[in-house]
């Protein structure tokens, strides 16, 4: 009873109360729950951040032997290195070719949908979009090595030439021997970031005012010339902020694309031949090393890698969305 | 519309009335090309999501049956997946128990507190800071944390409850953003009215905005636990990588790590026996067991996906009828 009568003051009243009375005890644990999200943040960077220096801190590795090329924990081996470039180049090659097959396919269907699909076309391919989403990596993974991986190895077995008529041939590619290969990986990767890259791009769509649509229309544009000239450029940071959220999910997942690129710590060499990423390499060595040995600490400082990777995209979407606003 | 501005244009009196023609019927022909190919993707998703439940329905068939699921575990060649099923289920009951409650609280202060301005204001942007962090880690990176937090510094080991409060962390995000949505998605008027009745905030906030955001609530739930129920970077080092071992169901004792009702024991999901299998390449049936496995897994989906639409359908039916 005392609570009801304090929202029935005056609101001359209300100024005068104390901090203190303003904030109730429900109030004080809703916020709990929502800054917890804060705690988690904090503790998963601190411990990340000390379990990625061990590296340089107590194993005595020089910080620029990180971007050497040569990959040899082993400490019995006569050269050791902790060059960690053939992963970041394959995380970085990997996702670049999964972006470029994935961002005209993600934005054309989300134009399809905020532009073109009658209601009954959207009421069946957002569903399917949604369970695209709720598909495990593992089994992305075993589609990868079941499907394709096979599919690669037999068609394109031998070495492929590309050229023209006339010249000749320009470039050779080494056949997919296996078939797992960095284009395996980049395109179990580039199907399973068309969810992210779509509904983020769906959004910056439906977000333009109809105005514009009718505007351009009513000169006589066709509904491609409004999309091309109006509607693209209008939605264009929303579609940038999409990309690099499929960016992010592209170079974090680790199963999926671990199942299906070979995993050989060089630097790539080609589309066609195996790769290795920082998430594969984590996942394949981490329950075969010891806690507190190099070989280990290497892969910590390799899930730090990741982690700066992320943290940069979230501030890069952060800065994209601000100079929105500010437009 | 554009047919009558290309006849104006190519009428009578131009000079050149068939080169503007020209122009009008390709820019014509160039806005049917796009339509096309803009339906082209819609129909290459349903063409491949398609594609995959028929492909893991054919592999599925002839072996997944009840001995598939409930054989005997030690056989390798039969499958026996129950336990790691068990496993599955066990750990998104005990990730969901601490996620929902904290996550719609969660959603709560930022829907109806959470202010724009001031300290309180600077206080939200770091929360989502916060919550879009989070969600952008991969998940790996998370399942490595649990491993240095719950599993060696805690020296929980690799157990259910390691994994599960990893699982929390990596979902909570999501659990609060679409609580979030959820409530936000209840109009301001039901507000003002309770508000305006003399129920204070939380009155309102208590009896008129959670029942109604209760559909919408479900929802997100509900595609949180497809979410966690198919994860397996997370739980590869915090809950552990084991094979399929005989359970005693009627063991109740939850310190016994023999007890499946137990969160201190190790608990191999069956995405991460789905790896496992790969990455050991072991057993002449290996295949098959994946193959059905990985079709359980589809399933389940499935049945979240449909489950989250037709339970949010008919609630939101009955309480907007009530």
């Amino acid at each position: 009873m005392a609570q009801m009568t304090t929202a029935y003051h005056a609101p001359g009243l209300r100024a005068k109360r104390s901090f203190m009375n303003r904030i109730d005890a429900p109030q004080i644990v809703v916020l709990a729950a929502a800054a917890s999200m804060i705690f988690i943040v904090a503790l998963l960077l601190a411990f990340i951040a000390w379990q990625g220096i061990q590296l340089f801190v107590k194993d005595g590795v020089p910080v620029s032997q990180i971007f050497s090329s040569t990959w040899q924990p082993d400490m019995t081996s006569p050269n050791v290195s902790f060059g960690l470039l053939p992963f970041i180049a394959g995380t970085v090659f990997v996702t670049v070719v999964a972006l470029l097959i994935s961002t005209p396919v993600s934005v054309g269907l989300a134009l399809f949908l905020s532009e073109v699909a009658p209601q009954w076309a959207r009421a069946i391919v957002q569903p399917a979009l949604e369970i695209f989403v709720g598909i495990p990596s593992v089994v992305w993974g075993w589609l990868g090595i079941t499907i394709l991986v096979p599919f690669l190895s037999s068609t394109f077995g031998s070495d492929i030439n590309l050229g023209l008529p006339v010249v000749g041939t320009l470039i050779t590619i080494p056949g997919f021997l296996t078939g797992f290969s960095w284009l395996a990986g980049s395109l179990v990767l580039s199907i399973m970031i068309v969810p992210t890259i779509t509904s983020v791009s769906y959004d910056a769509f439906r977000a333009i005012p109809q105005e514009l649509r009718t505007g351009s229309l009513a000169l006589g544009t066709t509904r491609w010339q409004t999309i091309r000239h109006v509607l693209i450029p209008s939605a264009l940071t929303g579609v940038l902020t999409a990309v690099v959220l499929g960016m992010t999910r592209a170079a974090g997942e680790a199963l999926a694309v671990q199942m299906v690129i070979g995993n050989s710590p060089s630097m790539p060499a080609a589309i066609s031949q195996p790769v290795t990423t920082l998430t594969s390499q984590i996942t394949l060595d981490m329950g075969n090393t010891v806690f507190g040995e190099p070989w280990q600490d290497a892969l910590w400082t390799m899930s730090l890698v990741l982690l700066i990777i992320s943290i940069t995209s979230v501030v890069l979407v952060r800065l994209i969305n601000k100079r929105r606003m500010g437009a | 519309m554009t047919a009558v501005a290309s006849r104006a244009a190519g009428g009578p009196g131009d000079s050149k009335p068939s080169l503007k023609g020209k122009a009008a019927r390709g820019s014509i022909l160039a806005d049917k090309a796009a339509t096309v190919v803009l339906w082209g993707t819609g129909v290459l998703v349903l063409a491949i999501l398609g594609g995959i439940i028929v492909h893991f329905a054919m592999a599925a068939w002839g072996v997944v049956s009840l001995n598939f699921v409930f054989g005997d575990p030690s056989d390798t060649n039969l499958g026996g997946v129950f336990p790691v099923l068990w496993n599955s289920i066990y750990m998104l009951g005990l990730t969901m128990l601490i996620a929902v409650p904290v996550g719609i609280l969660g959603g709560i202060y930022m829907a109806e507190y959470a202010r724009e301005t001031g300290i309180l204001g600077k206080l939200t942007t770091t929360i989502r800071f916060a919550e879009e962090a989070i969600s952008s880690v991969p998940s790996i990176v998370v399942g490595l944390f649990g491993l240095i937090l719950f599993v060696d510094n805690f020296k929980w080991g690799f157990t259910a409850l390691s994994g599960a409060l990893a699982l929390t962390f990596f979902n909570l995000p999501l659990m609060t953003r679409l609580a979030e949505q959820a409530l936000r998605a209840v109009p301001q008027d039901e507000r003002s009215a309770s508000l305006a009745l003399g129920a204070t905030k939380w009155q309102t906030i208590r009896h008129v905005v959670l029942p109604l955001a209760i559909p919408g609530l479900i929802t997100g739930v509900i595609l949180t636990a497809g979410r966690v129920f198919g994860e397996a970077a997370v739980l590869l080092f915090t809950s552990g990588i084991g094979t399929p071992a005989h359970y005693n169901f009627m063991n109740f004792d939850l310190t016994s790590p023999a007890s499946p009702w137990s969160p201190l024991r190790p608990a191999t999901t069956l995405s991460v026996y789905i790896w496992k299998l790969n990455s050991e390449g072991l057993g002449a049936f290996k295949n098959q067991i994946v193959d059905g496995s990985a079709a359980i897994l589809i399933s389940m989906v499935l049945i979240f996906n449909l489950g989250a639409r037709l339970l949010g359908r008919v609630l939101s039916r009955r309480l907007t009828a009530a």
